[in-house]
């Protein structure tokens, strides 16, 4: 190993790492508010890509028609609700919103000249149909039993993961995509070639970051957020409603997860089954936090993508296997110093 | 003191006559089998101080949450001329109910200020903006929260805590402020400050359902006072009625929770 091989390796490790950390942080996030263990997050990050892929080669995806679905079985259980608690006209107002989005998008989705629309609108096109998914699955898996044990979550996690998965593959085929990169240009930086997706996704990661440390420290909605955090109950009382915490939290999710899809799609070829392995690292990041400390989080992630990327060299075939290891210190470590979570909520 | 002693008989003859704010009738409450509430009627009247007294597993507590809409009930709960078939929390919360609870529920990793802010949260949803007046009032109410405002909640003394839990949901401006023993484990000097405030408040319009083990205090702040035993309503009457009644002095203000309350403080 030279110097240079140690950039490349550096480098690579460092954009993994990036998207992990945003992962750790959606995983770290979801679970905090509502208990979930959201294993489907790497699904957002196939259907990101693949979509993204889907629309470069001008196809109209069929993501679209389980948006419509979706949206159609949501907006019958709106209904639902109307017809037993009364007429309301913001409600009526919700759902015409929400069924016009999704009729909006199919047009879009049908009409437009993919392949050649500028890549900001593919990347806006994408997340329109995204995005809308999170609280949508939320609402309709996770919601009737928010108040289940956490055991009961994650078993439900896994089931929305596995059948997501077998619906990736019917939407988008079994064949691995790549799409183009943001930019063409590349900076050299001494003897090494910087790739700009490279620094596309760093700023892409570290923006999102910030721009979720402001929400959460400075906006109420965010306070409120961290609030159900901390104690559901004196959230409820403050008038949060835990729906609204579990929609929000999805949605932002949802949002982080296609982004980190798109960013790394120019780089890495993605298949429809590949999300679990992606989050599966951003749940290590998560553990080295201990499933609480956002920062701690960050660092143990982009610390995974870095030995991912150094392990690769050293010993590819291994390279998961050593990354998964790596959560064992951490758990022994977590488990002999941490105190008992159960009773510090009490108080 | 005698001079506080009046205004409540004075108030308390004004306010028998006020628009009925919160009206229960028939409630139940069951934890699975067990009933812990059954068949409540209960009501109060705007400007009015009503407080609940009795024994631990009386189903004080559960009252209170089940008005709120915490645990389901049957029943009915008419709040502000609005009846609710089944209490929806933030719902109630909008229209202007708000609840400390006995183990106060605070944002504990949050600043001061942040919980306080938070207790705005539906007013700020509905775009009303005036709680930046608020809060100046309930820091006036309570200086020591200003002065503490950057600390973390978790970090504050048990009367502070209480404090903060009061402000936190006068932020929220209600119309009836419920609380459950907001003097529970609080040294004396504390609570006659606690209870002071809520004879404030209602002078400023804000209606109280109180909950108290402290009967003694209870009473002497109330209008109008509840007995519950066993889930029921024992006894209720003009709260200066009830603290001269025999059996309320014999089982709730006699020698023996003098002696308690003594112990505790």
């Amino acid at each position: 190993m030279n110097f240079q091989i140690a950039v490349l390796l550096g480098q690579d490790g460092v954009t993994n790492g990036a998207i992990y950390a945003l992962l750790a942080l959606s995983i770290l996030l979801v679970f905090t508010v509502t208990r979930i263990l959201l294993i489907p997050l790497g699904e957002f990050v196939t259907y990101g890509a693949l979509t993204m892929a889907a629309i470069q080669s001008g196809e109209p995806t069929a993501l679209v028609w389980l948006l419509l679905a979706l949206m159609l079985i949501d907006c019958a259980l709106d209904l639902r609700l109307l017809v037993q608690n009364g007429f309301s006209a913001h409600r009526a107002r919700w759902i015409g919103l929400k069924l016009g989005y999704a009729v909006l998008m199919c047009v879009l989705i049908q009409t437009l000249p993919l392949a050649d629309i500028p890549m900001f609108a593919q990347v806006l096109l994408t997340l329109g149909l995204l995005v809308p998914l999170g609280p949508i699955i939320y609402r309709l898996f996770f919601q009737p039993i928010a108040s289940a044990s956490s055991l009961v979550l994650m078993i439900v996690s896994i089931a929305v993961h596995v059948a997501m998965v077998g619906i990736g593959l019917l939407l988008f085929g079994p064949e691995g995509a790549r799409t183009q990169p943001f930019s063409d240009t590349g900076f050299s930086l001494g003897p090494v070639m910087l790739k700009s997706q490279t620094l596309w996704v760093i700023l892409v990661s570290v923006a999102l970051i910030v721009m979720l440390f402001i929400a959460f420290e400075r906006t109420l909605y965010g306070k409120a957020l961290r609030a159900t955090a901390v104690n559901r109950m004196g959230a409820r009382l403050m008038g949060i409603s835990p729906v609204f915490a579990g929609k929000a939290t999805f949605a932002m999710a949802t949002f982080i997860g296609a982004m980190s899809g798109i960013l790394i799609a120019p780089i890495t070829t993605l298949y429809f089954d590949s999300g679990f392995i992606i989050s599966l690292k951003g749940f290590v990041g998560a553990i080295i936090g201990g499933l609480v400390s956002y920062p701690l989080a960050a660092a143990g992630a982009v610390v995974v993508g870095l030995i991912e990327a150094f392990s690769m060299f050293w010993a590819s075939s291994y390279k998961e296997i050593i990354v998964f290891t790596l959560i064992i210190p951490f758990l022994l470590w977590r488990s002999l110093t941490s105190h008992h979570v159960e009773e510090d909520e009490e108080e | 003191m005698n001079a506080t002693t009046t205004n409540t008989a004075n108030s308390n003859a004004r306010n028998s006559s006020g628009e009925l704010l919160l009206d229960v009738k028939q409630l139940h409450v069951s934890y699975g089998m067990v009933e812990a509430v059954t068949g409540i009627d209960l009501q109060v009247r705007e400007g009015q101080i009503v407080t609940v007294i009795g024994p631990n597993g009386a189903g004080k507590t559960t009252l209170l949450s089940a008005i709120i809409g915490m645990l389901k009930s049957k029943g009915d709960v008419h709040f502000d001329g609005n009846f609710y078939k089944v209490p929806d929390v933030e719902q109630m919360v909008g229209k202007g109910l708000g609840l400390v609870p006995e183990k106060r529920e605070l944002f504990t990793s949050m600043s001061v200020a942040d919980n306080l802010q938070l207790g705005a949260f539906q007013r700020y949803r509905r775009g009303d903006r005036g709680y930046e007046t608020t809060l100046s009032e309930v820091y006036s109410l309570f200086p020591r929260l200003w002065e503490r405002r950057k600390q973390l909640a978790g970090t504050l003394s048990g009367g502070e805590r209480q404090m903060l839990a009061i402000g936190r949901a006068l932020m929220g401006k209600p119309r009836l402020l419920m609380l459950d023993e907001p003097s529970l484990g609080l040294a004396p000097l504390i609570t006659r400050e606690i209870f002071r405030i809520f004879a404030d408040l209602r002078r400023q319009g804000v209606s109280i359902l109180l909950v108290e083990q402290n009967a003694r205090a209870a009473l002497k702040v109330a209008d109008y006072a509840y007995v519950l035993e066993g889930g029921q309503v024992a006894m209720q009457g003009e709260a200066a009625d009830l603290a001269n009644d025999p059996r309320v002095i014999e089982a709730y203000l006699g020698l023996a929770s003098k002696h308690q309350e003594l112990l505790s403080s």
